[in-house]
């Protein structure tokens, strides 16, 4: 199999502004190479993320979504993240029960200084989702014409 | 069979009217048929005595209509409520959606409501009388037929599990109060959890498939009370009221059911409302039964003022990660 | 008229799907549904079906064209596909009305090119009733549910099914099946149409009258003081007009896919908030005026731009499926009183 027609899933990444956003700037600039199919982004905080932008994410052809934030403790508001935490559980339990693979989901936590782990975590989900292939359950035919 | 008759009922109502504590009296009101009951509100002895019905058909949750009915006018609005209705209630009250001094509300006890639809699946159509009896219902039919059914058969879905008998919430109770029920609720979410992730797919899939998009689920929901919803709303871009390649549908639910989470009383009306015969309420269910595991046992509307579990956390919650498929 | 053994139903339609799509009512979990038939499958005996038989002309979401987008370039896609010929098997006289409603709507200047194609590739064989329930009221509007109408009209007894051709393509259906069925009299049909219409007598809504509503009456009836208690425990859901076989109003919206635009027309529901909303506002701003437009428009305003024929066709859908159990017949009932 060639390079070019080697499967490539779609990642969706919602970074929250403060500390993974800034941990995936800092992945870039120490040179830390992780997939360019992942498309990042920027919320101003992980708790900014509503259920819809995941599932909205999955209708517009994502084959899996991550949802990177400060780590517990360290929101820049203070308390946003914890929400996250307790949404996205379940969110993604409740997706599960409805068929759809857990493995296309995944919550983050990534400081400013975390640039290794921005880029491993991205390597790891990339190749995660990519042994899925494609999304099928939750994707909205029309977006596929 | 209810305990309480129509009467007790209309009679309280009526002292009430007479002595001036309420004004109006939110009650249900007699149909054409034997079981098509419908809200209303009565202002007058004559009325009540005309039209007021209690019987095996009185499934409608009156909690959501406080919120109108008590923004109408200054005087006190009288409510009759089952147990389960009084869950919605305290939820109500929680969120701050109607004035508690604006209602009088008498609670009362409920043996389990009946469903048209599985008595209709049972005797057939054409039915012009249902008599309750002890343990048992006779259905009458236009064919001078009958059938004798058993309640445990024609119960709605929400009355087999009812989880509580007990009034959480009332100014005066009428006959005896109940107690909470250990009950079988989450029985048919742990089956579907136990299913793989293809079966899963396949139930819900064909399940959600079936949506019209009437929107009965939401607007019946006790717990719905956003004055414009999302989907309503022609900016929020999800307002799609066509039914296509099932991804509208989905997204549709499982938002339904996520904005109601940690403050869904289980009250089992959407389920009932369904014009299609979705079991809507197990998605509800899965979402107190992961919250009931992940956070500690919480029943929305129990504890007037109780802070909802999504609007809360601790410092050592679940990981998404570890919750996940957690309960499988 | 034409007969044939019950035995023989799946020869018969084995035949008409030979050539054509047939469609026919089949039970489910949820009671009976119009589907696809194929060996195997059985015909539902169930008086009607959930969902209405307007689908079929009228589908609740269609695709009417596609913008494709490529650079600066848009290509407009044909996605029109409502030209196959298809069979309609067991529609009941209420739903078969329902299709002559819809035609004054759809087929009148501006002719709706989508909904008259598919009237036009279809033949709708109707079935009579024999049990009427407790919620039909077709006769309120000089429907007769003994003697539907349709391209054929069958009867079914314990062991035949009768077949009387009502149009040239329902005589060049029959004329296909001439093997298989043989001529007979219409003894059998008419003892059962007697004791049917007997049946119609007794059923609770029998006595309903239309007779104060129709066309000029608008005045009569828009401030009346009933619609506010009538609408006061309406939820404002759309399951009422979702199962109704007449309710016609749609919307018309544009999907961006990403790589271009789906437009798609979508069933509406006069009681959803958002519908007559327009560039200055809605015109409707409470549940009263949304479901005083709903009954006015079946009772008053068809019938005054129709010839005097009622936007309703008594077949029960909305008295069996409103989640609070206001319909139809308690508003006639209500109004009537005045």
């Amino acid at each position: 199999m060639s390079i070019n027609s080697e499967y490539k899933p779609k990642i969706v990444a919602f970074c929250c502004n403060w500390c993974s956003y800034a941990g995936a700037d800092l992945a870039g600039s120490n040179r830390l190479a992780y997939p360019e199919n992942v498309k990042i982004i920027r919320v101003p905080c992980s708790c900014r993320v509503n259920p819809m932008f995941i599932l909205r994410a999955f209708q517009r052809g994502a084959d899996g979504v991550i949802l990177c934030g400060c780590h517990p403790g360290d929101c820049h508001y203070t308390s946003g993240n914890y929400y996250t935490r307790r949404r996205m559980a379940l969110l993604f339990s409740m997706l599960e029960y409805l068929g759809i693979e857990k493995e296309r989901t995944r919550v983050e936590w990534v400081s400013a200084a975390e640039g290794a782990k921005f880029a491993a975590t991205m390597n790891d989900f990339t190749q995660t989702v990519a042994a899925l292939g494609e999304n099928k359950r939750l994707e909205d035919l029309r977006c596929k014409r | 069979m209810q305990k309480i008759t129509r009467e007790n009922l209309i009679n309280k109502a009526i002292e009430l009217l007479d002595n001036g504590t309420v004004s109006r009296v939110l009650g249900w009101k007699i149909g054409e048929f034997a079981y098509d009951v419908t809200p209303a509100v009565f202002t007058t002895k004559e009325d009540l005595q005309k039209d007021f019905i209690f019987d095996d058909f009185c499934n409608a949750n009156f909690s959501k209509y406080l919120i109108a009915e008590t923004r109408k006018a200054e005087e006190k609005v009288l409510v009759f409520l089952k147990p389960c209705d009084t869950y919605s209630f305290n939820q109500l009250l929680t969120e701050h959606r109607f004035s508690r001094e604006k209602v009088y509300a008498v609670g009362i006890p409920c043996e389990g409501m009946l469903d048209i639809g599985k008595i209709k699946a049972l005797a057939g159509e054409g039915i012009i009388d249902v008599i309750p009896g002890e343990g048992s219902i006779t259905v009458k039919n236009l064919y001078e037929e009958e059938k004798t059914l058993a309640y445990g058969d024609v119960l709605t879905e929400r009355c087999l599990s009812c989880k509580s008998k007990k009034h959480v919430v009332y100014d005066e109770l009428m006959g005896e109060e109940g107690d909470v029920i250990d009950s079988n609720r989450f029985d048919e979410v742990e089956k579907i959890e136990k299913m793989s992730a293809d079966e899963r797919f396949a139930f819900w899939q064909s399940q959600l498939s079936k949506c019209i998009r009437c929107n009965a689920c939401r607007d019946i929901c006790p717990a719905c009370t956003c004055e414009k919803c999302v989907f309503d709303n022609p900016k929020s871009s999800v307002n799609n009221k066509a039914i296509s390649d099932s991804f509208e549908e989905k997204m549709f639910h499982i938002i339904r059911a996520f904005h109601v989470a940690g403050r869904c009383t289980d009250c089992g009306e959407c389920s009932r409302v369904c014009p299609q015969g979705i079991p809507l309420h197990l998605l509800n269910r899965k979402f107190i039964k992961d919250i009931n595991s992940f956070y500690g046992d919480y029943q929305a509307g129990q504890e007037e003022g109780s802070r909802a579990p999504l609007i809360n956390y601790t410092f050592d919650d679940l990981e998404p990660g570890e919750a996940v498929g957690r309960g499988v | 008229m034409r007969k044939f053994s019950i035995q023989a139903l799946d020869t018969i339609f084995a035949k008409i799907a030979a050539d054509e799509k047939l469609y026919l009512p089949v039970d489910g979990e949820n009671g009976s549904n119009y589907k696809l038939w194929e060996p195997g499958v059985q015909m539902s005996d169930a008086l009607n079906t959930v969902r209405s038989a307007k689908d079929f002309f009228f589908p609740q979401t269609e695709n009417l064209i596609e913008f494709k987008v490529t650079g600066k370039q848009i290509d407009i896609i044909d996605v029109r596909n409502e030209n196959e010929d298809f069979v309609v098997f067991g529609v009941r006289a209420c739903d078969v009305r329902s299709f002559d409603i819809l035609d004054r709507v759809f087929l009148s200047e501006p002719i709706d090119s989508y909904y008259a194609n598919r009237r036009a590739h279809s033949v709708i064989i109707s079935m009579a009733c024999t049990r009427p329930a407790e919620t039909c009221f077709c006769g309120t509007f000089d429907i007769d549910a003994a003697n539907p109408a349709g391209d054929i009209t069958c009867w079914k007894t314990q062991d035949s099914i009768y077949m009387r051709a009502n149009t040239d393509k329902g005589e060049k259906l029959l004329a296909k099946l001439d093997g298989l069925t043989e001529e007979c009299d219409d003894s059998a049909v008419s003892a059962q149409q007697d004791k049917t219409r007997r049946i119609m007598e007794r059923l609770p809504l029998a006595n309903l009258s239309a007779e104060k509503f129709g066309g000029g009456k608008t005045n009569e009836f828009f401030n009346s003081p009933a619609w506010k208690e009538l609408s006061q425990a309406c939820l404002g859901c759309g399951t009422c007009t979702f199962v109704c076989p007449t309710c016609q109003c749609y919307d018309i919206k544009d999907y961006d896919t990403g790589n271009g635009v789906i437009r798609f027309r979508c069933w509406d529901s006069c009681m959803y908030s958002d519908f007559t909303k327009m560039a200055h506002g809605n015109s409707r701003n409470s549940q009263v005026e949304r479901f005083r437009q709903r009954f006015m428009h079946k009772l008053v305003y068809y019938p005054e731009n129709n010839e005097g024929i009622f936007g309703c066709v008594g077949c029960g859908r909305c008295l069996a499926k409103c989640p609070i159990s206001m319909n139809i017949v308690k508003v006639m009932k209500k109004l009537g009183e005045e």
